[in-house]
């Protein structure tokens, strides 16, 4: 016995070494790891209690089978004939109580879990109401109450809870952001789903489309950027301020024919595409092109440039979407980023 | 003679297109599976090197969908199922002692509605454009509305006839071992393969209608503009989900128990030792495959079912846990005071226990539904799933190939070149999927074609494609192995393994193709074994030597299956008269087996001689 005990011993520090592996896994705003809200949290701490005891379970079943590989290998020229046990009631009741009792120790918070996540906020006057729809690869953020719609980048406060009510304008998405909250799909109109979850540290979050929903799903990217009361509320009332088109006249027809017969900015353009309001303080464009003035990997750059990058071939940035390679001279497109770039709101 | 019949006897090529007999479709069935386990592994491998470095061009988007989408359906659908029938079809008949399957023709007909279906299947490659809205394929990103080319109408015309095959074999297989035990074997006293086999069968028949039904409404749907998960016009995309997990969850299960069959099986031969706990194996095996049709809904936790499914789903589903673990002690505490011998066939089975724990255990952890939320659909599920079929189905297979291989074949599988793959296939799996499990914890999404550098994917994505690699290579020394061993002479003796213990090593390998030149008599559990014990080298025979009937061979299952095959073309491609002449083909031919009276052949005393199949 004392011989199996100091096998346990040594792996004590191995486990530890597991757990510590875990939770330096990943970046903060991406990882499961690593939750930056109470949902994610709560989550993080279902997973590491199932996590535990599997390790338990782990750990024991390898203690057998590697005892029994190596005590009862045949030596060769062995011919002896083992003794044929045909079971033991004993040891198959054990092992068949101790599971029920971890699945017991694991079903009770699971339960308290699921139903504590289900709860409705979408009546909740505190919380904020946004209407999530997916489309093939894009995000749009509606806020009802407040009357403002945006792409691609929801902007939330600390303090408050985000009360979410998901759906799809085509194929099925699932809306997740791994270091804030677990994911729900967004199914047709009919089966939309809800799901809350809060953000009390301010920054920004990764966002990632988890449904297969075509050639561009590993790009339907999004991000969460949370900010003060004050910032939210500035925000709110910048995203509803008339916006001025260009002073060129050209450029500002231009901008009409070409851009705002699919897309809004401001009080003008069409809503069925992304709103390009206050584009220019956005993290990324298209959701991918992460915008930066410190270029590190292919898909950053300036927002100016990411811009023309995507205008000029929208399918080379995400092949299948449905944004047209509108017929513009280089210089057209050049002048079109250099406004969107400068469409930045004060919040 | 009175009971001499004429029977047209075919050699070469058409002995294979028309043969009735278990033991040569169970070969058909080994190749085509392993053809199309080496189409899916290459799949496999093109989307690995895609994934080896962040935002990698190698392929395109769609094409990379499409790699996925047939990664997953040729594994699961056109790999894995066949492997199982070949072993069920090389080994079921011998180890209840009985001469055939109870319906030869009918298993003809299985396996060639199969092949063509997969071969159907595969030629979307060349058509146009394979399927590309996932194995699951779901709505509506698999609706004619978001799917425009002919790839989905392949996935569901193919499927539908592989699955036709799928469902006949089962049946058969269910009536095979109810009816044609020899005298003495009792339920109680089939072998643990045998048993798998028959819950896999019974699965089977209540599965793969679901399957059917789903995939009749999609072909409604995309061919004749029906609109049943059409929403727009009154249908439900989430119906779909709930009829392709109905049939989906018991597909693991058919699929991973004749692994634990065959892990059984070896372990016990290989430890000269008998099961441990036979009857409460027997047991958990009838509960799995209970409780694997009352969990279909976790894998729709984030689908937004509520919470009261999804805590009914998450209970049902941990509640599997506790069979699976009576399955793994019991394993364990049957080589517990054994004398283990580590044959290739053995270290598959040895390896396979601890990798398929990690795979419950993380099967475990995924049915917390809050905590699903984070794993769903990430690299989490994939590394699990991944676990569970290949640490777990795939692993026992090769056992089985390796065990069984002599029988089947005359020939015992190098033994050298047998674990030098298991230990680069071994290694190489746990390199690619263990690292997967941190990915998806970390944020990685799962069917991506790509993702961004700087996110902490890059090392772990290059270690699992470097795994993958490793897995292709031991695969390639198992093809070497085959053609190495298949140029040995045939002399493997009847009980090559010295340790047998069931029906099957009593006779010789490969078998006469009537089996039992008599009907053996079952005295109890491990048959050969107990003889063995009593001093005996042979059974006790049930029955005095007389004539055999033999079913006649025939080439009407193929003509069958190849109507069918013609007639999917012709409804994809609105060509109704090509559609039209394959059903007539199709049943034509089961007019003609019907008026036409084939009373098969007999086999007189005179004429036995023990010599086996050609393979």
């Amino acid at each position: 016995m004392m011989n199996r005990w100091h096998v346990l011993k040594r792996l004590m520090p191995l486990l530890a070494g597991m757990v510590l592996l875990l939770s330096a896994c990943g970046r903060a705003d991406l990882s499961t790891l690593k939750p930056q809200g109470p949902v994610a949290e709560e989550q993080f701490g279902l997973m590491k209690l199932t996590i535990l005891i599997m390790v338990i379970v782990v750990v024991i079943v390898f203690a057998i089978a590697v005892y029994v590989i190596i005590r009862f290998r045949r030596r060769p020229g062995d011919k002896s004939i083992p003794v044929q046990v045909e079971g033991n009631h004993k040891l198959e009741i054990i092992w068949t109580v101790i599971p029920i009792i971890l699945l017991v120790i694991l079903g009770v918070p699971t339960i308290q879990s699921v139903f504590g996540l289900a709860k409705d906020y979408t009546k909740d006057p505190d919380a904020i109401q946004v209407k999530v729809t997916a489309h093939q690869y894009w995000w749009e953020f509606e806020y009802p109450n407040l009357g403002v719609k945006t792409a691609q980048e929801l902007l939330i406060p600390d303090d408050a809870v985000i009360s979410i009510e998901a759906k799809t304008a085509d194929v099925l998405h699932s809306f997740w952001v791994p270091s804030l909250a677990g994911k729900i799909d967004t199914n047709p109109a009919g089966n939309a789903n809800t799901m809350f979850f809060e953000a009390p540290k301010k920054g920004v979050y990764l966002g990632k489309c988890a449904e297969l929903c075509g050639p561009s799903h590993s790009l339907m990217d999004f991000k969460v950027k949370v900010v003060d009361r004050a910032s939210f509320e500035r925000w709110i009332t910048a995203q509803k301020a008339p916006v001025a088109l260009p002073q060129d006249q050209e450029l500002a027809d231009l901008l009409t024919n070409q851009c705002l017969s699919c897309h809004a900015i401001g009080d003008k353009g069409a809503q069925a595409y992304p709103n390009l309001t206050g584009i220019g303080s956005r993290e990324s464009v298209g959701g991918i092109l992460v915008n930066t003035e410190d270029k590190k990997y292919d898909n950053e750059g300036t927002t100016e440039e990411n811009l023309i990058k995507w205008i000029k071939d929208p399918q080379a940035v995400k092949p299948g979407n449905l944004m047209p390679t509108v017929e513009l001279s280089d210089q057209q497109i050049e002048a079109i980023a250099k406004y969107l770039a400068g469409l930045k709101l004060d919040y | 003679m009175a009971h001499a019949h004429a029977v047209k006897r075919y050699t070469g090529l058409l002995d294979w297109l028309t043969t009735v007999d278990h033991k040569k479709i169970g070969i058909l069935y080994l190749f085509a599976g392993f053809f199309f386990f080496i189409i899916g592994g290459l799949e496999a491998v093109l989307i690995r090197i895609q994934l080896w470095e962040p935002m990698n061009d190698f392929v395109s988007a769609e094409t990379f969908n499409q790699l996925l989408t047939m990664h997953g359906t040729t594994m699961i659908f056109l790999a894995a199922m066949p492997m199982i029938f070949a072993l069920m079809n090389a080994v079921i008949p011998l180890q209840i002692g009985a001469r055939d399957v109870a319906f030869p023709f009918v298993n003809a007909l299985g396996f060639w509605t199969f092949f063509f279906g997969a071969v159907l299947l595969n030629v979307s490659w060349f058509a146009g454009g394979a399927p590309d809205a996932g194995w699951t394929s779901y709505v509506p990103l698999a609706s004619p509305v978001y799917s425009s080319t002919h790839g989905v109408d392949y996935y569901v015309i193919g499927l539908q006839i592989a699955g036709l095959g799928t469902l006949i074999g089962g049946i058969n297989f269910l009536v095979t071992i109810i009816n044609m035990r020899a005298p003495g074997m009792s339920f109680m006293r089939m072998p643990m393969f045998t048993w798998a086999a028959f819950i896999t069968s019974a699965l089977i028949l209540f599965a793969f209608p679901a399957l059917t039904v789903g995939l009749v409404a999609l072909m409604f749907d995309r061919l004749f503009e029906a609109n049943f998960f059409d929403v727009s016009q009154g249908g439900n995309a989430v119906l779909w989900e709930h009829i392709f997990w109905i049939f989906g969850h018991p597909e693991v299960y058919i699929l991973i128990l004749p692994a634990f069959g065959i892990i059984s099986e070896v372990i016990s031969t290989f430890s000269r030792k008998r099961l441990f706990g036979y009857s409460s194996m027997v047991f958990a095996t009838v509960l799995i495959g209970f409780l694997g049709f009352m969990v279909w809904a976790h894998h729709m936790f984030t689908t937004g079912l509520g919470p009261i499914a999804n805590a009914l789903f998450s209970i049902a589903t941990m509640l599997i846990a506790v069979p699976t673990g009576i399955k793994i002690f019991n394993w364990l505490f049957t080589m517990w005071g054994g004398s283990i011998k580590f044959t290739t066939a053995n270290l598959f089975a040895v390896g396979f226990v601890p990798t398929f724990v990690m795979g419950g255990v993380t099967g475990v952890m995924l049915a917390a539904a809050p905590a699903d939320f984070q794993y769903h659909d990430s690299y989490f599920v994939v590394a699990h799933f991944h676990y569970v079929i290949v640490g777990g189905l795939v692993l026992g297979l090769f056992s089985g190939l390796f065990y069984w291989w002599p029988k089947m074949f005359g020939r015992v599988l190098n033994e050298t070149l047998g674990k030098l793959f298991f230990w680069l296939f071994y290694i190489g799996f746990h390199l690619t999927f263990f690292i997967q499990h941190f990915l998806g914890l970390m944020g990685m999404p799962r069917r991506v074609w790509r993702y961004l550098d700087g996110m902490g994917f890059n090392e772990m994505n290059l270690i699992s494609s470097v795994g993958a690699m490793l897995m292709g290579l031991g695969t390639i020394v198992f093809i070497i192995n085959m053609i190495v061993t298949g140029l040995k002479p045939r002399n493997a003796s009847n009980d090559p393994w010295e340790d047998g213990r069931t029906l099957e090593w009593t006779i010789p390998s490969p078998p006469p193709e009537y089996n039992f030149a008599q009907t053996p008599l079952v005295r109890g559990y491990d048959a050969f074994w107990k003889e063995k014990m009593e001093g005996k080298n042979a059974m006790t025979p049930a029955e005095p030597l007389g004539p055999i009937h033999m079913p006649s061979p025939s080439i009407l299952p193929f003509l069958m299956s190849l109507g069918l095959f013609i007639a999917g073309f012709g409804f994809m491609y609105h060509n109704y008269y090509i559609g039209i002449g394959g059903l007539v083909i199709t049943f034509g031919c089961m007019f003609f087996r019907s008026v036409i009276d084939d009373h098969g052949f007999h086999i007189e005393p005179e004429e036995l001689q023990d010599k086996g199949v050609k393979a």
